[in-house]
């Protein structure tokens, strides 16, 4: 498969601030590529270096086989972008803003007359159209902002942080849509600081203070995921919980509702379990291995990052 | 295939001025407002000033000086009967602005030696009304003097192009100086720093847009605004206060486009330099209203500045357009006339237009 985005090595400071170090990142035609992290984590720095709304500082990006620095131009009118907070006109109605961004990218008439009534059966926007865009909801807001990223037909779609904020039924029939953008030939690259979504893109990369923690596909990250995930209940979780923190073997011990979930290493865990049962028999843990989340994963290469670099934790 | 991002971002801009109720109210109110402000509460003529006259000289001829006050109009002439020292007194309570001392031998000194002295005492603790008082009295007593032939020497003041020094002359013009600096200047800058502060210009700026088509298409409609305003002033002023327009009016017209691109490229600076509407309103009104009302003569005259100030002067583009519409309203001055404000007119366009194209950016800062 043919990358369309090709970054190599590439850094970024806002004055003496490291938004960026040394990142590299490809994206093949036709997937929907996920870039995960949380918030200042760099993605937006990322995405804007993308469409040439910042300087390259150091390294080479190259989106469609052409150098961002060169030619941002011509690449700004293959792509859609959707910046991280919603930025429509909100004094402009539905239909106004969908016209507004079909003119910028000359979109012939024709076309639009073709494209208009296939976005709206999309994002099921019709009969709000005259409604302005500021008087919304959330999700039909990112719906709209979607539909005017898409209203050119473009062979890329750069989005920041499209559910952010979002409730979960509007945020699910958004991932639907982007599904089927990516059926009609579109490659997708899609920010989200949510790790339940990592799960719904072809390929992800993981990233944290700058930083790359590794990038691939969903099933393979777990796979070279060399540890293993145990859920402990208790009925006297609030004196378990410090306890087990004390303990070095466990490499980390974080707190999901009403569980803590242990990460070990795959070869010494059965041991540790063993021990652990016996030693907090008085609190009646349960301990069960599960299935590792991405958000597990996550929490667990950022922590081998901030130890190796403790300066940059936090 | 032909572009049409400029009108789109017109058609959009367009929509933004209709549905906004605070530049619509800028727009219109503003110079509704100042209007009536200039027109009726700003009045720079005085009437009804209230003289005290003591007159001991009680002559026909003193009482004929004491008529000509009250028959010009500005005057409400009354005989105080009070002693000499007590002055001080009436100007105290405010009861007079001014005070007319006719001397015993008055009426025998003016037969004898066809000249005399009357002494007029005026309460300068309000400048402005203390000189227009002046003013008002050496004409009065000109006139009287004309009239009976006293003088020896006869001065006869022509006040060319406004002869009853009418304010409304001087306003009208320096009304259409500022409302025009302020909508054009002004709007746009905030236009364009709510751009940014919104976001939207992040969002439009990833299309093939270029930067002249987001500035030209931005700008036009407030171009229009602003002439629609300049000639709803001039209109209430030659209709509601009877200044008259003795130039051209394609060449008013002209000016007019040329003062207000002046006032955009301002505002363009200033929305290049400012990230939020706030910065930018506070920036243009330091940098467009302050020197269109104190330093462009448009209120006080530049020859009566400190020098460093007039040198100021130089840079502020109302000097000239007011200059250049005075000199079409009032004196029906040609093209070739006006030839030098215009030039320091383009010029300042032409600088100010190409350093705030190139500072405006196609990236984000």
């Amino acid at each position: 498969m043919q990358d369309i985005i090709q970054v190599r090595d590439i850094m970024h400071q806002y004055g003496d601030k490291t938004a960026l170090e040394k990142i590299s990142l490809q994206v093949s035609q036709g997937e929907i590529h996920g870039l995960i992290g949380p918030d200042s984590a760099g993605k937006t720095t990322l995405m804007r270096i993308l469409c040439g709304l910042l300087n390259i500082q150091s390294g080479t990006v190259s989106v469609f086989d052409l150098d961002v620095s060169k030619k941002f131009k011509e690449i700004r009118s293959r792509l859609g972008y959707m910046p991280q907070r919603f930025s429509l006109y909100q004094d402009l109605s539905v239909e106004e803003n969908l016209l507004f961004f079909a003119r910028l990218f000359s979109v012939t008439v024709q076309e639009r007359n073709q494209r208009l009534p296939e976005l709206y059966a999309f994002s099921r926007l019709e009969q709000f159209k005259s409604r302005r865009a500021g008087a919304l909801s959330g999700g039909m807001k990112q719906k709209l902002a979607l539909s005017c990223a898409l209203v050119h037909r473009p062979e890329l779609l750069i989005l920041d942080e499209p559910t952010y904020g979002v409730d979960p039924v509007s945020r699910q029939e958004f991932w639907q849509m982007l599904k089927s953008i990516q059926k009609g030939g579109t490659s997708i690259l899609v920010s989200t600081p949510y790790m339940d979504e990592a799960e719904l893109c072809d390929r992800v990369t993981l990233i944290y203070n700058g930083k790359v923690l590794a990038s691939d596909t969903p099933t393979k990250i777990k796979a070279n995921w060399n540890k293993v995930v145990f859920r402990v209940t208790s009925p006297e979780m609030k004196e378990l919980e410090p306890e087990l923190v004390k303990i070095i073997e466990i490499e980390s011990c974080q707190r999901f509702g009403n569980e803590l979930h242990l990460v070990l290493q795959a070869d010494e865990a059965a041991s540790i379990i063993n021990q652990l049962e016996t030693r907090f028999d008085e609190y009646m843990p349960m301990l069960e291995q599960i299935q590792p989340g991405m958000e597990d994963i996550y929490l667990s290469y950022m922590q081998a990052v901030q130890h190796k670099e403790p300066s940059h934790a936090g | 295939m032909k572009s049409n991002r400029i009108p789109a971002i017109m058609l959009k801009e367009a929509n933004h001025i209709l549905r906004d109720p605070r530049t619509l109210l800028i727009v219109v109110l503003m110079p509704i407002v100042q209007l009536i402000m200039f027109g009726y509460a700003m009045n720079m003529e005085i009437r009804n000033l209230r003289m005290a006259v003591f007159d001991y000289s009680h002559t026909p001829t003193s009482r004929e000086l004491v008529n000509d006050f009250s028959a010009s109009g500005k005057f409400q002439v009354s005989y105080p009967n009070l002693p000499e020292d007590s002055i001080n007194q009436l100007f105290f309570s405010r009861k007079y602005e001014a005070v007319l001392l006719i001397p015993k031998g008055f009426a025998e000194e003016l037969n004898r030696l066809k000249k005399t002295d009357v002494q007029l005492l005026i309460d300068a603790s309000d400048p402005n009304a203390a000189t227009l008082i002046r003013s008002y009295c050496t004409s009065v007593i000109g006139r009287y003097n004309q009239l009976e032939k006293y003088s020896p020497i006869d001065v006869r003041t022509n006040i060319l192009y406004n002869p009853d020094m009418r304010s409304a002359y001087f306003f009208v013009p320096g009304l259409i100086a500022m409302i025009l600096v302020m909508v054009s200047a002004l709007l746009t800058s905030i236009a364009i720093t709510r751009e940014k502060e919104l976001g939207t210009l992040e969002q439009i700026l990833v299309s093939p847009i270029r930067s002249h088509e987001i500035v030209i298409g931005k700008v036009l409609p407030y171009i229009i605004l602003a002439l629609l305003d300049a000639l709803f002033i001039l209109t209430v002023g030659m209709t509601l206060f009877g200044v008259p327009f003795r130039g051209s009016f394609p060449l008013f017209l002209g000016f007019t486009l040329l003062y207000v691109l002046a006032a955009l490229s301002l505002g363009l600076l200033v929305s290049t330099v400012a990230q939020t509407q706030q910065v930018a309103m506070m920036m243009a009104l330091t940098m467009t209203m302050l020197p269109t009302i104190m330093l462009s003569g448009f209120i006080f005259p530049i020859a009566s500045m400190p020098k460093l100030l007039q040198l100021f002067t130089y840079i502020v583009p109302a000097k000239y357009y007011l200059q250049i519409i005075r000199g079409i309203m009032l004196k029906g001055n040609n093209l070739t006339q006006l030839l030098q404000p215009m030039l320091a007119l383009i010029i300042m366009t032409v600088v100010m237009l190409a350093v705030a194209v190139k500072r405006f950016s196609l990236r984000l800062k």
